[in-house]
Formats: C-alpha cells, sequence, structure tokens
C-alpha cells in the first residue's frame, strides 16, 4: 500500500508547483493589466475625444467651439450626459460669437470591405452638407480610401443639397452616387472611377442617415443654435 | 532553425554582445528564421505603420523574455507553455492600450494585428527557446536583438512598399506630383513581392559571405 503511494507521486508530477505557477503568474499578469488600463484609461478617452473635436470642426468649417446634444424621449435636443448612446449623438457647432455653424452628425453603412463610419456637417439655415470625413473605414488601399482623401470626391461634400421636401417628413431630392464627372444636380455625389460601390455607399450612408436626422434636426435648429458655447471638451 | 544557436556546446557560450547582434543580422527572425509572417506581410504597407508594429513586437518580447527568464525556476515544465501563453498575452494587452494612449491613429492603422502579436511564433519560440534556459540579462538582449531585427526587416518591406506604392516614406513625398503611385505594392500582393525580393537579396548576400570562408576552413 505504501509502496502504492510512493510509486503513483514518483511517477506524476506534483501538482502544488504547478498549481503555484499558473496561479502566480495569472495574479501577477491580473494586476499588471489592470494597473495599466486604469493608468491608460483617461488618456485614452481624451484622445477620444480629441479626434472628435477635430473631427467635428473639419466638417464645419469656421466652428470653433461644439456642444453635443442627444435626441430626448420628449423630442427635444438636451446636452449629452454621461452614460448617453455616442452613436445617437449630433454634435453642434459654433463660431467665435457663438451663432450656429452646422451640426455635424455620425453614420455608418456598409461599405465594400466592411462598415464605414463617417462624421458629416449639416447646416440647418442653408439646408446643406458642409463637410464629411470617414472616421474608420476598410476599403481596398489606393482604391477604394480614395473616399478619405480625394479631393475631388471631397469637394461633392462642400455644398450638398439636402433640403427637406414640402411636408418637412424626407429629403426632397434623396442623395445619390453618379459616375465620375456626370453631376449635374447639387443632390448628386460625383463618383470615384475604381471605387465606385465605396463611393456609392457614401452616398447610401447619407441619403438614410439623413432622412432620419434632417427631418428632426430642422424644426428644432432653434433650440440648438441657443445651446451655444463650450461643453468643456 | 529557431535554435540553432542552442546546438552550440556550452564551450563555445556566445558573448553577451554577441547575444544581441545575432537577431539582428545572422538570424534574423524575418530573412533567415522566416518567423511571424502575418504581421510582416499584413501591416508593412506604410513605413510609420512597420516601425509602430515592430516596436510594439519588440517591447512585448523583451519583457515576455524578461518575465521568463525571472520566472524560469519557478515554472515546472508541464506548464511552461499556458504559463508563457499568459504572460505573453500580458504584455500584448498592455502594448495594446499604450498604443492607444499614444495615437489612436497609429491603433487603427495597425488595427487587429496588435491583438495577433500574442500568436507571433517569434516571441513564443524566443520564451522556449531562449529565455526559459538562460539568465536575464541575455534573455534581455536577445529580445531586443530579435525585436529590432524584426523591427529592421518590418522597415525594408515597408520603406519599399511605401515609396513605390503610394510616393512616400514616412508620410512625407518623394515624388513630383506626377509621379503614378504603384497600387499594387500597397495591396496584399505587394507584400508577397517585396517579401520575395528582400529573401533573394538576404540568401545572396550571405551566399557571398559563405564564398570566401569556405575553403579556408576545409584546409586543416
Amino acid at each position: 500500500m505504501a509502496d502504492q503511494v510512493a510509486n503513483n507521486a514518483a511517477s506524476r508530477p506534483p501538482s502544488w508547483p504547478m498549481y503555484r505557477a499558473l496561479v502566480g503568474v495569472g495574479v501577477v499578469c491580473g494586476l499588471l493589466i489592470v494597473s495599466v488600463f486604469v493608468l491608460t484609461l483617461p488618456i485614452i478617452a481624451s484622445n477620444e475625444a480629441e479626434a472628435l473635436q477635430a473631427a467635428v470642426f473639419e466638417v464645419l468649417p469656421g466652428a470653433s467651439s461644439k456642444t453635443s446634444f442627444v435626441l430626448d424621449a420628449d423630442g427635444h435636443f438636451r446636452p449629452v450626459r454621461e452614460g448617453d448612446n455616442p452613436q445617437q449623438m449630433v454634435h453642434a457647432g459654433y463660431d467665435t460669437d457663438g451663432s450656429l455653424v452646422g451640426v455635424a452628425i455620425p453614420a455608418q453603412g456598409m461599405g465594400y470591405q466592411d462598415v464605414i463610419r463617417i462624421l458629416y456637417g449639416y447646416a440647418p439655415q442653408q439646408q446643406i452638407v458642409v463637410g464629411m470625413q470617414v472616421l474608420a473605414s476598410k476599403e481596398t488601399p489606393g482604391l477604394g480610401d480614395k473616399i478619405e482623401k480625394d479631393p475631388a470626391f471631397r469637394a461633392n461634400f462642400e455644398a450638398l443639397d439636402v433640403a427637406l421636401s414640402a411636408d418637412g417628413q424626407s429629403l426632397a431630392h434623396p442623395v445619390e452616387a453618379v459616375k465620375s464627372g456626370a453631376k449635374t444636380a447639387p443632390w448628386q455625389v460625383d463618383g470615384i472611377t475604381g471605387a465606385t460601390i465605396s463611393s456609392k455607399a457614401i452616398a447610401s450612408i447619407l441619403r438614410q442617415s439623413g432622412a432620419h436626422w434632417l427631418p428632426l434636426l430642422y424644426p428644432r435648429r432653434a433650440e440648438l443654435a441657443q445651446g451655444g458655447g463650450d461643453d468643456g471638451q | 532553425m529557431a535554435n540553432s544557436n542552442r546546438a552550440a556546446p556550452a564551450a563555445t557560450r556566445a558573448s553577451s554582445t554577441d547575444e544581441f547582434i545575432k537577431g539582428l543580422w545572422r538570424e534574423n527572425p524575418v530573412f533567415v528564421q522566416v518567423l511571424g509572417m502575418c504581421p510582416v506581410l499584413a501591416v508593412t504597407n506604410s513605413g510609420i505603420n512597420a516601425l509602430s508594429m515592430g516596436l510594439a513586437t519588440t517591447f512585448v518580447l523583451v519583457l515576455s523574455n524578461t518575465l521568463v527568464s525571472a520566472l524560469r525556476s519557478f515554472i515546472p515544465k508541464q506548464v511552461r507553455i499556458a504559463t508563457f501563453i499568459l504572460i505573453i498575452a500580458t504584455f500584448v494587452t498592455v502594448v495594446d492600450y499604450l498604443i492607444q494612449a499614444i495615437s489612436l491613429d497609429i491603433h487603427r492603422a495597425l488595427g487587429a494585428f496588435i491583438s495577433l502579436i500574442v500568436v507571433n511564433c517569434l516571441i513564443l519560440g524566443r520564451a522556449e527557446a531562449f529565455a526559459s534556459k538562460n539568465s536575464v540579462g541575455r534573455s534581455i538582449l536577445d529580445g531586443l536583438g530579435m525585436g529590432l531585427g524584426f523591427t529592421f526587416a518590418l522597415l525594408c518591406l515597408g520603406g519599399v512598399r511605401e515609396i513605390l506604392g503610394s510616393g512616400s516614406l514616412f508620410g512625407f513625398a518623394l515624388f513630383p506630383a506626377g509621379f503614378q503611385p504603384w497600387i499594387v505594392m500597397i495591396l496584399p500582393s505587394g507584400g508577397f513581392f517585396t517579401l520575395g525580393l528582400w529573401l533573394l537579396v538576404f540568401n545572396r548576400l550571405k551566399a557571398r559571405q559563405a564564398e570566401p570562408a569556405s575553403p579556408r576552413e576545409a584546409t586543416p
């Protein structure tokens, strides 16, 4: 009996050092990850806020401060509070006098490879899109990713007509992509040769997001204009 | 191949400088050992991506080598691989947060490939073949050498691909406006072409080094 126990112990490696090593290393690694996470969290949050601010000013030429709003359950825009969903926010940009330049709206939709996320600036006074920036995309390098940098394509979004129809419930002329150089109306987007799907995707994101947001934003533009000033960012 | 230096008898132990130098050139992880091809091909479409990926890998490699080496008598051999992976995954998570804190743009450009450093066989290879058998100091030198060798190789690829594919290097335009970029170079296939050409160059260099050396060794 005693022999058997001794045999077993000799043939099987002792388990205590294994527990000790795995649990010990696990605890050390866990602590390390948590401390790095806590240390970098405020820096990452401020980086993200900065990137958003830069993007808002990029799509709203002339803006120098911004306030972010969400749509309340009772149909009014109120400044964001902690814990609001960033996808539901719109960012109003104001110039140095504190008057409303426009509203930056985040939107997303399917591109060629993956979801494209964009931010576009809407000027409610003139009812036009005044700027568009791609926040994240995985379009083909050299072809589809021209939607991010191509100056001719970006010029489409300097004064894109997104006026509402007479009843104020939908766009009078839905945004549409046309072949490169075939743009004839102010609501058309000149596509990029070699990036047809990506440029159509941008037009369709604008069309869908515009149909959702603009009927909400346009009648409430006065509410947003009053909220002028910086939200401390 | 990864542990060819281990085959050498203990009497001819490499000097500390040699532990560092070998990763840079003689046992370069990419051009000689051909390890970690996934990030090599995937993220080297620009110089800055290649540099950030190389430095992130070096960071993980040095720290995991240090910890593995420091704990080598504490870890039973039956659970060593699990422990090594745990250590490597920890440092990869750390580097993921650090890159987000340094620059969101770089984090976006590297995307999923930061997390995939965990499965870079170079790192587990060095932990298993070197750090678990050598002192902390040597392991740090080894990790640093291998990491910088990896960075150097990524830069070789990233530099060529960015110059030809975007007409710039580290974002600075090199050619006049008339330059037509070779888009294929920043697509995945360009990565294979460039890697193949660099391997050709490296093997040619090694063959030329070996030629004059061999007759001398042959005569006793």
